[in-house]
């Protein structure tokens, strides 16, 4: 049901199959490195207090935000020094796991 | 009261409390296009065979009104009854009452069924319509579900446990079907979660209906929950009828046999199989080609289709199949065909059903998402599951036995009785064009014509090593056979495992890596 008759080639050990392939597989996600100047949600949450500005310098540890999920407050803090460039949320604001909240520099 | 006072007095309590909910509620269920909890009882057994127990149970509620509350049955209905004249238990929530919702004395219904069928050694059916715990009852109706659990544990293995998914089943109510060993489910009708669609868009935003979230296909088709999939109740009790045909009652017992009966003629072993190694067929066809009829039961149709799965017969006898899948991803190991596979090795060997392991496989799937999804713990189950399994283990190699999957496949090495390999078979350690890039990587580049060296080490691979002929060398097959004599030694051979025994050492349990 899920795949489409359709043959599509799959590569294994260098030998190209002639295979159907499966909805699961053909969405699976793409590997992406991960970039150490965004911090994304890790869950989703509210946010609900946003305790830096943009260009403000923040040192490793400082808290950056409180994101309020499972009626947990989750306290988000930089993981290395640096600046703020960019707020990508306000204070209230629903969030979607892994979206962008916060761009260091 | 005279005699026929109380016979009077009893039909009229009996037919009071058989209407369920009402006649309102009955109504309400059929514009659901949902079949009520006794007719679907008399459409899955044989004809007026059910026995009903504890009609008059009475829960002892007393908050919130529901002393006043009178629930006929406690919404669940309880007995035996037989399919295809073998006595089952069954027990089916009644949605038209109090939605279906699980209640002590509902718990204590179903426990004592469970308990019943344990003991007389036969199957448990079990059918949930319920739109969860009672909240009235409180930590009562949470005691409940942790009693149908701890049973569905103790009877894993013991008896067969069957869960039919006609309604919501939500929460912790899920997890008794998730312990048994089939779950169906039924197109628009069944729906499981573990939180809803409301709470999932309160706390996390997310929107997403019912059915995207835990439908019949969802279920079938992405999470692998369910094992059957049917488009209306009847087709799903016909299917578990069927599935009756092919198990036994309990774990002391083999199936029944039936008459043998010839394969299907168009299913011509030469035909369905492309030489070239790369090139797909569909393995079931391959099924209905050995097996008796063409008759083959398959589970899991819909769910990791890169393996498969089902229940056929030899010479009268069940057997449990597993074949890769060339036509899907190639046949491939991954986390799911391998979560698939290794519990079905599991009901088999559980239930003295012989396994029958149809190898053509080029391995593991690569991939980053299938690595960080823990591919090594989930493939690691399919070895565990056959290098435990003591029932007849029979192997035939079709064509490509790579790598580890080879290993996987019911090997030798993890204690197969018989390994067969048509002629097309290669097992190696990768395929030809792999192997031919590692082995001769200095030669391929330093030649003058890459492309050619590369060609003719890859043939020279080939020829040597992409054949039976160098397993068979070492004993890690029996023979190699001719694919059209197939059936005639999987007779042979089931015939001959017949009084088979393998001893293992004492132990309380293993730990297999779920």
């Amino acid at each position: 049901m899920e795949d489409q008759r359709k043959v599509n080639k799959l590569i294994i050990d260098d030998t190209a199959y002639e295979t159907l392939l499966t909805g699961k597989f053909k969405n699976r996600k793409q590997y992406i490195k991960k970039d150490p100047n965004l911090i994304n949600a890790f869950i989703p949450g509210v946010i609900r207090d946003i305790n830096v500005k943009k260009g403000q310098s923040v040192k490793e540890g400082d808290q950056l935000l409180i994101l309020e999920a499972m009626k947990m407050k989750n306290i988000l803090s930089s993981h290395r020094n640096g600046k703020i460039k960019e707020i990508k949320v306000k204070s209230g604001d629903m969030v979607l796991k892994n979206q962008l909240l916060i761009v260091l520099e | 009261m005279s005699f026929i006072g109380k016979l009077t007095d009893f039909l009229f309590r009996h037919e009071k409390v058989k209407i369920g909910g009402g006649e309102k509620a009955i109504q309400k269920q059929a514009a659901m296009g949902k079949m009520t909890a006794r007719e679907r009882i008399n459409a899955l057994l044989d004809p007026d065979t059910f026995f009903e127990y504890d009609l008059f149970v009475k829960h002892e509620g007393k908050d919130f009104g529901m002393d006043k509350k009178d629930l006929p049955a406690d919404g669940v209905i309880t007995g035996s009854g037989s399919i295809l004249n073998h006595p089952v238990c069954i027990f089916a929530q009644d949605f038209t009452v109090a939605g279906g919702s699980l209640g002590l004395a509902h718990a204590r219904k179903i426990t004592k069924i469970m308990d019943h069928s344990i003991k007389m050694g036969i199957p448990l059916i079990g059918i949930n319509d319920s739109g969860g715990a009672r909240i009235q009852e409180g930590v009562n109706s949470l005691a409940g579900y942790g009693e149908i659990f701890f049973r569905n544990t103790l009877a894993s293995g013991v008896i067969p446990q069957i869960s039919v998914i006609l309604g919501p089943c939500a929460g912790g109510a899920v997890y008794s079907p998730a312990l048994t060993d089939f779950v169906f489910v039924v197109d628009k009708i069944s729906k499981m979660f573990i939180t809803g669609p409301e709470v999932i868009k309160t706390v996390l935003g997310e929107e997403i209906t019912m059915e995207e979230l835990g439908g019949a296909r969802i279920q079938s088709e992405v999470t692998g929950n369910a094992h059957f999939y049917a488009k209306s109740e009847m087709e799903c009790f016909e299917q578990i009828r069927r599935l009756c045909t092919f198990i036994p009652w309990n774990n002391s017992k083999k199936a029944n046999p039936f008459p043998s009966k010839n394969p299907n003629s168009k299913y011509n072993i030469e035909k369905i199989i492309p030489s070239d190694p790369s090139r797909p067929y569909d393995v079931r066809d391959i099924i209905y080609s050995v097996v008796d009829g063409s008759d083959f039961l398959e589970i899991h149709e819909h769910w990791a289709a890169n393996i498969v799965i089902g229940f056929a017969r030899i010479n009268g006898e069940t057997i449990g199949i597993v074949g890769n899948q060339p036509l899907v991803l190639a046949g491939v190991l991954d986390v799911d065909s391998s979560d698939k596979a290794a519990r079905f090795i599991r009901f088999c060997d559980a239930f003295n059903i012989p396994l029958l392991t149809l190898v053509d496989l080029p391995g593991y799937l690569p991939g980053v998402d299938q690595e960080h999804a823990g591919v090594i713990r989930h493939g690691a189950k399919i070895l565990y599951a056959y290098s435990e399994a003591t029932v007849p283990k029979v192997t035939v190699i079709m064509r490509k036995a790579y790598g580890g999957g080879y290993i996987a496949m019911c090997s030798r090495h993890l204690g197969a009785d018989f390994v067969f390999a048509w002629p097309t078979a290669e097992i190696a350690v990768m395929g030809p064009e792999g192997a031919a890039n590692i082995i001769f990587k200095n030669e391929i580049a330093e030649a003058a014509d890459p492309n050619e060296m590369r060609k003719q080490k890859v043939a020279e691979y080939t020829e040597k090593f992409a054949n039976p002929y160098v397993a068979a060398a070492n004993g890690y097959i029996d023979a190699v056979i001719n694919p059209n004599e197939t059936r005639k030694i999987l007779i042979q051979t089931l015939q001959l495992s017949k009084q088979k025994k393998e001893p293992r050492p004492l132990r309380k349990h293993g730990i297999p890596p779920f």
